[in-house]
């Protein structure tokens, strides 16, 4: 159709404003499309990070709180669980396993976990993913500690490694439990969840380097060699909290209730998929105001557009008697220009789809490593096409603003330009 | 006195055309919306098939408001205009928009074409809107044929009708190439405004040379506009637009001819 054609060759005329308004859109439209992958990315790394875990327990608190200290170690444990309450839990007949995990310590910025070896056969992430060993074994004595992929990496540590353990959370801590240095005996596969950040330890070794201390400090003049600790009764008096497996998940409320009715001390038992919806209920709104923001950049590039189309108007009222001319109505003109600003708006969103995946391709395995964000690489989803379908018809709706004033120009121009 | 001077003044005469008309005006009233706006009349005027005409239109005269009610851009608030038995006033605005396509070429006095497109894109351009037009276009083959086969008529050399962007042209070639397009698919009816004005005299001789052969080949009716009297001698009939219309600026009361 030459109409079109020659429409085409009048927006190829005005390429230079026309580049730098389809730039704009695609800007928009990649921005708008990445911060919804980064979005549902960080909510699938989130829920990806425990899997296989039916209850978790710990010292009564929030349920928010729980999880976020017990496994994604952010935040701290407001109190600790008594080693005998833990153990009568543990034993409860639903129960089909039980890890307890103790926390506090740290060593150079990455979070010190006390477990037991059960914990590398029990976690699970990524729905059905377990811990595997890059080298080395699980911990066995006392001083051993097996460090995940981000702590071999940041700090350059190989099995045989010494390490220190420092009191307390801090990067830089000024008390160390220096007198018992600790040697890497494995190093986990890198998981994308907080493990790879995370020195693990046994209980007792916790146990052991706290023997000597009490609030915090050294007991002067009672510090208790690394060689005479082994000789003593390492058995855990507290821990921060324990993973459960039940036998049967048809148990899991009821047991849920006993162990927040047990009677000696107060605990805490949380399902970890509804801790989560709690966290996406809070984090809920600075999510919707990504994509207020998000959406208002894409309303900025149309109007920008749209102010590129009225500008050009003037110097095309010839172009517009001359279709008047040749027999063109003027609702012939109002469609070529809402086609114009469609074109424009379709042309934008191929280069933003561009411009997100090269984008998602060139980041991705950057995000991953330093954020342990995944951002998948597939192909937009039916909701995705709606919003750019969505998106090609505000373009038409905000052309139409320059379509109409093309629309009473030409009526009023007639085939000759007043001007 | 010469023959076209007596055709001048002897408008009685000079509105009556000897042939059946093909364009008949009778008691036309048209005024531009907006307080102290142009209005025009025109009594009567008629056009015969095949007829060859110069408007000889001053500035002010209401020249571009006449060719509005023609071609069937603007309709008059009274009076008929009958096109080739059609009262194109009866018509709604879209109507006459393809009833102008079909029956009308248009040559403006410059800028004709637009400068990003082909030249023959430009001159296949009315085909689109009108369907008559493309069927006589293409009854010999190609459209594209027929616009080649005009231009090179109007002496364009193929080597520029393709490819080149029409903004390239010479202004001399832009007319040729804009008498192209209204001369495609034949319409019945050329209308000229001032389209030899941009010309030197030699280039204006021969524009109107080849305009004037292939009008005759296709058995078009031109009207041409301009100021310019020593054109007359070429044309079947000259007359003056400030006889055929009453042009008023303002209020009704201003009986001042504009």
């Amino acid at each position: 159709m030459i109409v079109l054609r020659l429409a085409l060759q009048s927006l190829r005329n005005r390429w230079l404003t026309a580049l730098l308004t389809v730039t704009a859109i695609a800007v928009s439209i990649a921005l708008l499309l990445g911060v919804e992958k980064v979005r549902l990315g960080a909510r699938q790394s989130f829920a990806d990070t425990i899997a296989g875990t039916d209850l978790i327990v710990g010292a009564r608190s929030g349920s928010l709180n729980l999880l976020l200290y017990s496994v994604f170690r952010i935040g701290n444990a407001t109190n600790n669980i008594t080693w005998p309450s833990y153990q009568e839990v543990a034993a409860r007949p639903e129960i089909a396993w039980a890890v307890p995990l103790s926390l506090g310590d740290s060593h150079r910025g990455f979070r010190v976990l006390g477990t037991s070896p059960e914990y590398f056969a029990r976690y699970r992430y990524r729905q059905t993913r377990g811990l595997s060993f890059v080298a080395g074994v699980p911990f066995a004595d006392l001083f051993d500690a097996v460090i995940g992929a981000d702590v071999a990496t940041a700090l350059g540590y190989k099995v045989g490694s010494p390490l220190i353990i420092s009191h307390g959370l801090g990067a830089v801590s000024f008390v160390a439990h220096d007198d018992k240095p600790f040697r890497v005996v494995g190093t986990l596969e890198k998981t994308g969840t907080p493990v790879d950040r995370t020195v693990h330890v046994s209980l007792e070794a916790i146990e052991a380097i706290h023997v000597d201390w009490q609030s915090g400090a050294r007991i002067p003049g009672e510090a208790v060699s690394a060689e005479d600790v082994r000789k003593m009764d390492l058995k855990p008096k507290a821990i921060t909290a324990a993973l459960i497996g039940l036998k049967s998940k048809l148990a899991t409320f009821r047991l849920q209730r006993a162990i927040n009715e047990y009677p000696q001390e107060p605990l805490s038992a949380i399902l970890p998929g509804a801790a989560l919806q709690e966290l996406w209920g809070l984090v809920g709104t600075a999510e919707t105001a990504l994509k207020v923001v998000s959406a208002m950049v894409v309303a900025t590039a149309l109007l920008g557009m749209v102010t590129m189309i009225l500008t050009t108007l003037n110097e095309r009222r010839r172009e517009m008697a001359i279709l008047r001319s040749v027999g063109a109505r003027p609702r012939t003109i109002l469609g070529l220009l809402m086609a114009e600003a469609g074109v424009l708006t379709l042309i934008g969103i191929a280069f933003g789809v561009i411009l997100l995946y090269a984008a998602l391709l060139v980041l991705q395995p950057y995000v991953d490593a330093t954020y342990g964000l995944h951002l998948p690489v597939e192909a937009p989803k039916s909701g995705e096409f709606a919003t750019l379908g969505i998106i090609v018809i505000a373009g038409c709706i905000a052309g139409l603003l320059p379509a109409l004033r093309a629309y009473r120009l030409s009526l009023a121009d007639g085939m000759t330009v007043r001007t | 006195m010469s023959r076209r001077d007596a055709d001048i003044t002897a408008r009685a005469v000079a509105l009556q055309p000897a042939a059946p008309a093909i364009v008949r005006m009778s008691q036309v009233r048209f005024a531009w919306a907006g307080r102290n706006a142009f209005s025009l009349a025109i009594e009567g005027f008629a056009l015969a098939a095949r007829e060859r005409i110069l408007l000889i239109g001053p500035s002010g005269s209401g020249k571009s408001t006449f060719l509005s009610l023609l071609c069937g851009i603007i309709a008059p608030q009274a009076g008929r205009i009958d096109i080739l038995g059609t009262d194109i006033t009866a018509l709604s605005a879209s109507a006459r928009d393809a009833f102008r396509a079909e029956h009308f070429g248009i040559i403006f006095q410059m800028f004709n074409l637009l400068p990003y497109g082909s030249v023959i894109d430009n001159v296949l351009l009315p085909l689109s809107f009108a369907p008559q037009r493309r069927r006589r276009a293409t009854a010999n083959g190609s459209a594209e044929a027929e616009a080649e086969r005009l231009l090179g008529r109007l002496g364009l050399e193929a080597g520029l009708t393709r490819g080149t962007s029409a903004a390239n042209l010479s202004v001399g070639q832009q007319q040729r190439a804009a008498a192209a397009r209204a001369l495609i698919g034949s319409p019945e009816l050329i209308v000229a405004d001032e389209p030899t004005s941009a010309l030197d005299r030699d280039r204006q001789d021969a524009f109107l040379d080849l305009l004037f052969t292939e009008a005759e080949a296709a058995g078009t009716t031109l009207i041409m506009v301009s100021h310019d009297v020593s054109l007359a001698p070429r044309f079947d009939r000259v007359l003056r637009l400030d006889e055929i219309a009453t042009g008023r600026q303002g209020a009704q009361t201003s009986g001042a001819k504009a």
